[in-house]
């Protein structure tokens, strides 16, 4: 049961990380990220089945600060949007060098 | 020289220094952390900033945007910083200790949170001048760099991954936002987006090395995870090795180690001037606080599986900063390399991983946390509205136009080149981490640190090339028939930020005069490396893998 949930969060996990990296549009990248942080909370959710409560208070913590940090990401998602018309990151490419 | 020998001069270093104020007494009180009331005064000085900060985000939500309200709002954060710091250094002085708990009660903490606390302190004074110069009317910004410095020092202060965990997101989500502060600007956007996107990726990485520590050792406290892996020999075990290595990769995105790096210089150019020198100084501090208490107090017994990785990022982060700062155009990017550089000098007191590692660490982070804001306060005080005069050929004949400002910035540029007397600190804290490097050597492990020391001193040779290159602009070339940033007579720095080039200036010089009294203090405030006794002893007393 333990070894389940550990390999399809890790399953999840490395879904997340490939779509960061092969995706270019921000809200699918962000919400890659968000994948990536559900299966953390499944490892976690997990382990807290053999060592007791801890794990599960991390969960609520990690929602948390997912959540914020959704809100702080999307206002950055549309302020760039106001001046470039696209969130595709290829098309975002004033800084270089 | 021998190992001894390193080890006694530097001893005897230490203890000519002067002697610091009152003594570690037997009364000096200790914290029960499992005691509310306790915890609560043992986070004094966090909760004044955090309590400060809300009730001040409060306030600037409450007035309309306007340029005078944005310099109240200021003003006010400034105090509220000075506050906080009178309240480290009283918790400082009184010597107190906890016993185990979520959160430490050490020097370390309280050396590393004034680090903190004077960039930003030092970041609020820049952006008052600053954005009233833009025409940033948002009072917000300074709270903002209030919140992020509450992370910081959680950050400092935790010794529970749940904490140290709380602690990054707090200081990068605010940081994300002051990333793209100024919202007329497109490059701000991107850089916030950038730093956002990347950020919220290395988080992943971090929490899923917190998971799997977590489910090998059934804790996030840090003393506990250090006991259980040494008691029940979990080195080397699957969960833990990759437990370790994701939690390194997040960290090394988070402190910009190549090649975890490529975030760094979009987001260092694309951010308002003073929040790029707060991440350049302070963010990567906090990360590194957090790192090394992790990596002395939790993984010491980890060393042979991180050793090798760290020790490689090191040497990369070194090579590849200075080697890429030198063909940089942009002043902000050339210092968002020479920063990716100084975080690979840095990470050598991590692998040195000793007492004297650490406190050569700490002396780092101060000389360089100094250098790092006077040279982005310089850059403020000669920028124009709109961010540009920022091609280091616009500097070119500063010193027959603005000596004082020229001088400055060469100080600065000396001291992260490592220059003695001009380049004041500097050049002690580079010789303080060699000497950790070189003594780590002797404390057993497959790589001998003198390969780092040797990277350190051939890299300052390759970062004379940019460090000297902006000397050589200010002083030796005319002024250009444009003006650059030399001609541009318009914008003078504002009250604050003279104040701000002038004591970070001062004090780089004063101490690099007179150290003694820095290196007593990093020395005491090392953090202590506990449950490590085999990590400690020489390198026959260390059984074989």
């Amino acid at each position: 049961m333990l070894a389940d949930a550990l390999f399809f969060s890790a399953v999840l996990f490395a879904i997340g990380v490939v779509g960061v990296l092969t995706r270019r549009n921000a809200i699918i990248i962000f919400m890659s990220v968000e994948l990536m942080l559900n299966a953390v909370n499944l490892t976690f959710v997990a382990f807290a089945q053999v060592y007791g409560y801890a794990g599960q208070v991390f969960v609520v913590f990690v929602m948390t600060v997912a959540a914020a940090e959704a809100a702080v990401g999307l206002a950055i998602i549309i302020s760039i949007f106001r001046h470039r018309h696209t969130v595709n990151l290829t098309d975002i490419n004033l800084l270089k060098g | 020289m021998s190992g001894g020998s390193v080890h006694q001069a530097l001893s005897v270093a230490v203890s000519q220094a002067v002697p610091l104020p009152g003594s570690p007494a037997a009364v000096a009180p200790t914290f029960d952390l499992h005691i509310p009331s306790q915890l609560t005064l043992a986070l004094g000085p966090d909760i004044v900033l955090f309590v400060g900060t809300t009730v001040l985000m409060l306030w600037a939500a409450w007035r309309p945007d306007s340029r005078e309200h944005q310099s109240n709002v200021g003003r006010a954060s400034l105090a509220l910083v000075f506050v906080t710091m009178a309240a480290v250094v009283g918790y400082d002085l009184a010597h107190v200790t906890a016993g185990p708990g979520v959160i430490a009660v050490d020097a370390f903490r309280w050396a590393s949170d004034l680090i903190f606390l004077a960039a930003s302190a030092g970041t609020i004074a820049l952006s008052i001048d600053y954005n009233a110069r833009e025409g940033i009317l948002a009072a917000e910004s300074h709270v903002m760099v209030l919140f992020a410095t509450s992370g910081m020092m959680l950050l400092a202060a935790g010794r529970d991954l749940m904490i140290i965990f709380l602690g990054i997101e707090l200081m990068s989500v605010a940081v994300y936002i002051l990333a793209g502060f100024n919202r007329r600007s497109a490059r701000s956007a991107e850089g916030a987006l950038k730093y956002f996107l990347l950020g919220a990726f290395s988080t992943g990485f971090l929490l899923y090395g917190i998971a799997l520590i977590y489910g090998a050792t059934g804790s996030t406290n840090l003393t506990v995870i250090g006991d259980r892996i040494h008691l029940y020999s979990l080195a080397g075990t699957p969960l833990v090795t990759v437990g370790v290595a994701l939690i390194l990769v997040g960290f090394a995105f988070k402190i910009a180690a190549v090649p975890f790096h490529m975030w760094a210089p979009d987001v260092y150019e694309g951010a308002p001037t003073p929040i790029t020198g707060f991440m350049a100084a302070a963010v990567k501090a906090a990360a590194f606080a957090a790192f090394l208490r992790v990596w002395l107090e939790a993984f010491g017994d980890v060393v042979y599986q991180w050793h090798d990785a760290m020790w490689f990022l090191a040497i990369l982060t070194m090579l590849a900063g200075n080697v890429v700062a030198l063909v940089q155009r942009n002043i902000k990017r050339m210092l968002a390399y020479s920063s990716i550089a100084q975080a690979g000098y840095v990470l050598v007191g991590v692998v040195a991983g000793t007492t004297l590692g650490a406190s050569a660490f700490l002396f780092f982070l101060a000389a360089y946390t100094l250098a790092t804001l006077g040279a982005f306060a310089v850059i403020v005080a000669l920028g124009d509205a709109g961010e540009t005069q920022l091609d280091i050929g616009d500097y070119a004949g500063l010193w027959t136009t603005r000596p004082w400002l020229a001088a400055a910035m060469t100080a600065c540029m000396l001291s992260l080149l490592g220059f003695p007397i001009f380049g004041g600190i500097g050049f002690l804290a580079k010789w303080y981490m060699l000497q950790a490097a070189l003594e780590a050597s002797y404390f057993g492990d497959a790589k001998p640190q003198v390969e780092l020391a040797v990277m350190i001193v051939v890299t300052s040779v390759i970062s004379a090339g940019y460090y000297l290159r902006l000397v050589t602009i200010m002083f030796m070339r005319p002024v250009r028939a444009d003006g650059g940033a030399a001609g541009n007579a318009a914008p003078r720095a504002g009250h604050l930020t003279q104040w701000v080039v002038g004591v970070s200036v001062a004090l780089l010089l004063a101490l690099g005069l007179a150290p003694a009294y820095l290196v007593s203090w990093t020395a005491k405030s090392a953090p202590v490396i506990a449950n490590r006794p085999t990590y400690l002893l020489p390198s026959s007393a260390i059984p074989p893998r």
